[in-house]
């Protein structure tokens, strides 16, 4: 656990970064700073190995206090990971990533065969391994920074903006990637970011800092979103929290069984008996899209599909159910199973009267939502 | 042509002497300003004095060097530790900018990230910042190292022999010949300590020529 005592960084100029911080990090969680620029979030993560010395207040790591102990040997046993990367432009992939273990003495060989087992859990070929930084896209080199802080399996790691320079896509898989490797790893994580979206979808907790560095409020995503402590709070996190906060939402949604009649596999020419949508299947009944049958004459194909609807999974959440019924031009959400196979329907109402009926059961137990996400639109009806 | 067949010998004999005095003053001269230039970056107060200090020992005439220094040192004036030690403070004057320009030109995140990696001191310094100065202080050094093989050759005058030499000789004589082949060894030898620093600095940088995504 990392404990923020009383933490205040004050620069000669008179400027606050941070006031007054105290904060716990509960070990192996997801616990990220969020705020605008000027927040202290950076300069909160940066007091933890001390790139920047506080001010005041104590800084403890499992109740050690980090000022006792040497800068570049705390720093060693704390990964760091940093916006555009910061990898070693004349270092190979592999040099770089086998970087801290060089540094702690671990010989050359045992750290390259750990190092290649690393670029492979991030995701990237071995083949790699001998490529320099430049000949890498940005996506990849932020896979070797990832790789690199972990490379001497610090149980801390920070997380300063890591994703904020690559483009929406790559973003994404990288955040997914991240919450999968700490499903297996179960680090301590602090991830600096200003994005409030990546700051709920990573967090366990997540600490809104205010200009200042005033601790705004640190909550679960989900009480967040339910719940915002002061203006400032409901501000930065914005609008659609509502439909959000479904993210969070754990609750069951009866599938309706899509009748035979409406779906037809790729390939088959569907019958114009005047139905307006029928949903296209493959070989392994996953759902490909739907299509109009009177507007198709011969076998359906790929380039016909209408590509509007989004699916859901049937151990998804609430928002994904609600997405798809909104989304699907048939006003059936389609659900999947974890295989990809068509599991049933789902009707807007539907998802609707779950949503109420879990505000009630909250109202009841005196949760705004329960945390745990996942288990939403399970069970057959 | 007939002149420089005859005397080839002397030639060489020169123009290795003329090699020597122009390159060990290059090399001390770099490992000199590695730590002026070092600190010069690292303390911004030193900066100024430092840069400005040494740039100023460039504009000493080298001809009055060459005179003075065997008496600041005690050493005889035909010594040719006079002229290797005026040189190595003309390679420093050039070199401890083109040092500080260097460790300048380190991406910050790079530098952040060393320091977040737990590298503290001299080993940032050997195995991060000066690595990827290399670039910067390789332009200098080629700078400095034509510059050495020019200025070298004015100690011909207080009688110390290289190429310069051969100035002096067919000046005194009026006789063209050597000076044309001084000319010519002195652009040769100038080309080719030109030649080994970039030859030196790829062979440094790897990751330059990697640069371009596959």
């Amino acid at each position: 656990m990392i404990t923020f005592d009383a933490v205040t960084k004050r620069y000669p100029d008179g400027t606050t970064a941070v006031g007054d911080l105290s904060l716990q990090v509960p070990t192996g969680k997801i616990t990220v700073f969020v705020g605008p620029s000027g927040c202290g979030k950076t300069t909160s993560l940066r007091m933890i190995n001390r790139m920047i010395e506080p001010t005041s207040g104590r800084i403890l790591i499992d109740g050690q206090d980090t000022a006792d102990l040497d800068p570049a040997e705390l720093r060693r046993g704390i990964g760091y990971v940093i916006q555009h990367a910061g990898l070693f432009p004349h270092r190979t992939i592999l040099d770089n990533v086998t970087t801290v273990p060089r540094l702690l003495g671990v010989d050359k060989k045992t750290a390259r065969a750990q190092g290649m087992d690393l670029l492979t859990r991030v995701g990237l070929p071995t083949s790699m391994a001998s490529r320099y930084p430049a000949q890498l896209s940005g996506g990849q080199q932020q896979r070797v920074g990832v790789a690199r802080a972990l490379a001497a399996d610090p149980p801390i790691m920070l997380m300063d903006e890591p994703f904020s320079a690559v483009d929406p896509i790559v973003r994404e898989q990288l955040q997914d990637e991240l919450l999968a490797l700490q499903a297996e790893l179960g680090k301590t994580i602090v991830f600096v970011t200003h994005d409030i979206d990546e700051a709920i979808k990573l967090g366990d907790q997540v600490a809104v800092l205010d200009v200042g560095g005033v601790l705004a409020q640190m909550a679960s995503p989900d009480r967040l979103l339910a719940n915002p402590a002061s203006d400032f709070v409901a501000d930065f996190v914005g609008r659609d929290r509502g439909f959000r906060a479904l993210s969070f939402a754990a609750e069951q949604v009866p599938l309706e069984p899509l009748d035979p009649g409406l779906t037809i596999r790729m390939g088959d020419t569907p019958r114009d008996d005047g139905t307006p949508w029928v949903l296209v299947l493959d070989e392994h009944d996953a759902p490909q899209g739907w299509v109009e049958p009177h507007r198709i004459h011969g076998p359906v194909t790929r380039e016909q599909l209408h590509r509007g609807g989004t699916v859901a999974s049937i151990d998804g959440t609430l928002r994904q159910a609600l997405d798809a019924t909104l989304s699907s031009p048939a006003g059936l959400g389609v659900v999947v199973d974890a295989d990809g196979r068509l599991a049933g329907t789902v009707r807007p109402a539907t998802v609707l009267e779950a949503i109420e009926r879990g505000r009630i059961r909250a109202q009841q137990s005196g949760l705004a939502y329960d945390r745990e996400p996942a288990q939403a639109v399970g069970e057959r009806s | 042509m007939t002149w420089f067949l005859d005397h080839l010998d002397d030639v060489a004999q020169l123009t290795k002497s003329h090699l020597f005095l122009a390159a060990v003053p290059l090399v001390i001269g770099l490992l000199l300003a590695i730590p002026l230039g070092w600190a010069a970056q690292r303390y911004r107060w030193l900066r100024g004095p430092l840069v400005a200090g040494t740039g100023l020992l460039y504009t000493l005439p080298s001809l009055a060097v060459f005179i003075l220094l065997p008496g600041l040192l005690g050493t005889q004036i035909l010594d040719p530790v006079n002229v290797l030690i005026a040189m190595t403070i003309y390679t420093v004057a050039l070199l401890v900018r083109t040092v500080a320009d260097g460790l300048d030109a380190v991406p910050s995140e790079v530098r952040l990230a060393a320091t977040a990696m737990g590298y503290r001191g001299l080993r940032r310094l050997f195995g991060v910042e000066l690595p990827l100065a290399v670039p910067v202080i390789a332009a200098g050094l080629r700078v400095a190292a034509v510059s050495n093989v020019s200025i070298v050759s004015v100690a011909a005058l207080i009688g110390v022999p290289q190429l310069g030499s051969l100035f002096t000789d067919g000046f005194n004589r009026d006789f063209l010949d050597p000076i044309v082949v001084g000319i010519v060894a002195c652009v040769g030898l100038a080309l080719l300590l030109d030649l080994a620093v970039v030859t030196g600095a790829r062979v440094l940088t790897p990751w330059q020529r990697a640069g371009g995504r596959p």
